[in-house]
């Protein structure tokens, strides 16, 4: 095995458009459980994500269980094991729900396994009778399914999963959390999320991210409980968050 | 009626030669972004040593054009390749730099072309049935709009099979639509870059070797003449739509012989204003995705 940490952050910074908008974030990833990711809207939790990946200009150091991978490019990256659920779901919309699943597919070690698929047929049993659907004419829901399955048809390290009960229903955002804590019980996940509720429900750790930066970390249980520190790290009322 | 039958017949014979060359171009612009000037290059250098490749079986047989066109669709589809592989990749994503280089390639390689056949167009000699006609419903309809019809027929069916039955076909497809993604499906898309350009250099240069029968010439500005129209095929059918290319080749090329005809030889100038109206119309193109 490879020590506790499945992903290390060190010093990351990311520009977009030339503009750096990640700051020096420095965080861990632990090998099992969900790792929560917040901060108010705008702060930088997607650009970490993205240059996580590599999909953005970043520097500093990644390393995936152990191995500096900051200096590869995006493709070998996911083939090292990260399986990534974008915020929007960016699903392919003029592909069909079967031909989305299939290009996911991976050969190979931390590749596309038989049981990876039963999970995904238990999860999402709708994808297989909407197979022939063409997924942008699918609901937001469903596209979301369709995203989450793409990175679980593989047998991969750690999942980076963006806002995936975003613009969902209620009854929906019950059906994604259910499915994340499943995964959650066979692969680490990194999971950026502004739904306190599926946040407490999921997550053990949080890293709060503000203009860019860290600016908490710990346990999920610590920031939960305090009201203050909520309301001054992400300006919400736990009351108010509790009643929605 | 037997003249408009003409104008139509061999409309849809210049529909496919413009195809062969448009369906490349849409391709690569649809999954990379990039305008590729070289195209036509790729086109005359398949006409040229497609030729000569024939004339290796014999000038003006069937089996020296059988063999001519599959070694012009080889040559074009590995000059392709070169291209995408030592001067495209390496300036990954920057389209600006990426346009410029296929510009500068396509002046140097008719320079170039120019150096070893001569600048002067030089005849060709063709099986003796396409060098002729054959009575269409009284209208006389060269032969060689046949074959380009068929070639025509041929590489879109075969294109379409190809993007919608493999995996690679899939790739790009997903790729036409969200690169970045499905990078982040861990596949590497720069393969189905190269693999885009060598199947747009093959259907261009056996458009190449065909557009010789045709014109009954070889020479190195043809590919250049045969871009311009497949540039503006490629735009007025949607950028990056392998069905809008070939609705817009056929439409552009009948267009173009009924004014050429009925309206004193003015095709290239109805065509040119088509072009303006549908992009002031239409701007993505007929069936192009709106941006
Ligand atoms: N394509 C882009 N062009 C210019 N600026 C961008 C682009 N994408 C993001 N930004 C800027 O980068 C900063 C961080 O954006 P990012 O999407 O990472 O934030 P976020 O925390 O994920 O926000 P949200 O909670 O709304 O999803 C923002 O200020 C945003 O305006
Ligand atoms: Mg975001």
């Amino acid at each position: 095995m490879s020590g506790p940490n499945v992903l290390e952050v060190r010093g990351l910074s990311a520009r977009i458009a030339g503009q750096e908008v990640v700051h020096d974030v420095s965080f861990e990833v632990p090998a099992a459980g969900v790792t929560a990711v917040l901060g108010r809207n705008g702060v930088g939790k997607t650009s970490t994500l993205r240059a996580v990946l590599g999909l953005v200009e970043r520097s500093g150091e990644v390393l995936l269980d152990g191995v500096r991978v900051d200096g590869e490019r995006t493709d070998r990256i996911v083939r090292r094991g990260v399986g990534y659920v974008p915020e929007d779901r960016e699903v392919f919309a003029g592909l069909t729900v079967a031909e989305n699943l299939r290009l996911a597919h991976r050969a190979g070690p931390g590749g596309t396994t038989a049981e990876h698929r039963a999970l995904v047929d238990a999860l999402f049993p709708d994808l297989a009778t909407r197979a022939a659907q063409r997924a942008g004419t699918l609901s937001g829901g469903q596209q979301q399914m369709v995203s989450l399955a793409r990175a679980l048809l593989n047998d991969n390290r750690i999942l980076l999963v963006d806002e995936p009960t975003k613009g969902l229903a209620p009854r929906i955002v019950g059906e994604v959390a259910e499915a994340l804590a499943a995964a959650a019980r066979t692969v680490p996940i990194l999971l950026v999320e502004q739904n306190l509720q599926v946040v407490e429900r999921l997550a053990d750790r949080v890293v709060v991210i503000d203009a860019g930066r860290v600016v908490h970390t710990g346990p999920a249980r610590d920031l939960l409980d305090d009201a203050d520190l909520l309301q001054r790290l992400l300006g919400v009322h736990a009351e108010t968050e509790a009643a929605r | 009626m037997s003249t408009l039958i003409l104008l139509l017949a061999t409309g849809l014979g210049l529909g496919g030669l413009y195809f062969l060359v448009a369906s490349g171009l849409s391709l690569i612009y649809g999954l990379m972004g990039v305008l590729n000037f070289a195209h036509g290059s790729f086109l005359t250098l398949g006409a040229f040593v497609g030729l000569a490749a024939g004339n290796l079986v014999g000038a003006g047989t069937w089996g020296g054009l059988l063999l001519g066109l599959v070694v012009g669709a080889l040559t074009g589809a590995a000059a392709a390749t070169a291209t995408e592989l030592g001067l495209i990749r390496p300036l990954y994503d920057r389209h600006i730099e990426q346009v410029l280089v296929t510009v500068g390639l396509s002046l140097a390689t008719v320079a170039l072309f120019e150096g070893i056949w001569g600048p002067n167009p030089r005849n060709v000699t063709r099986p003796g049935w396409l060098a002729s006609t054959t009575d269409v419903l009284g209208a006389r309809v060269p032969n060689t709009a046949f074959l380009n019809v068929l070639a025509g027929a041929v590489v879109l069916g075969g294109i379409v099979a190809f993007l919608r039955y493999t995996r690679y076909g899939l790739i790009i497809r997903a790729g036409v639509e969200n690169r970045a993604m499905v990078t982040a499906l861990g596949i590497d898309v720069r393969r189905a870059f190269t693999l885009v350009f060598a199947v747009g250099g093959a259907a261009a240069g056996l458009g190449g070797v065909l557009a010789t029968q045709s014109l009954n010439y070889v020479s190195p500005h043809m590919g250049a003449s045969l871009l311009i129209f497949a540039f503006i095929v490629t735009v007025i059918g949607g950028m990056g739509s392998l069905t809008g290319a070939a609705v817009a080749s056929v439409v552009v090329a009948v267009l173009q012989q009924l004014a050429n005809f009925y309206l004193n030889n003015t095709g290239d100038l109805i065509v040119v204003l088509l072009l303006a109206l549908v992009l002031l119309v239409r701007p993505s193109g007929l069936l192009g995705r709106p941006a």
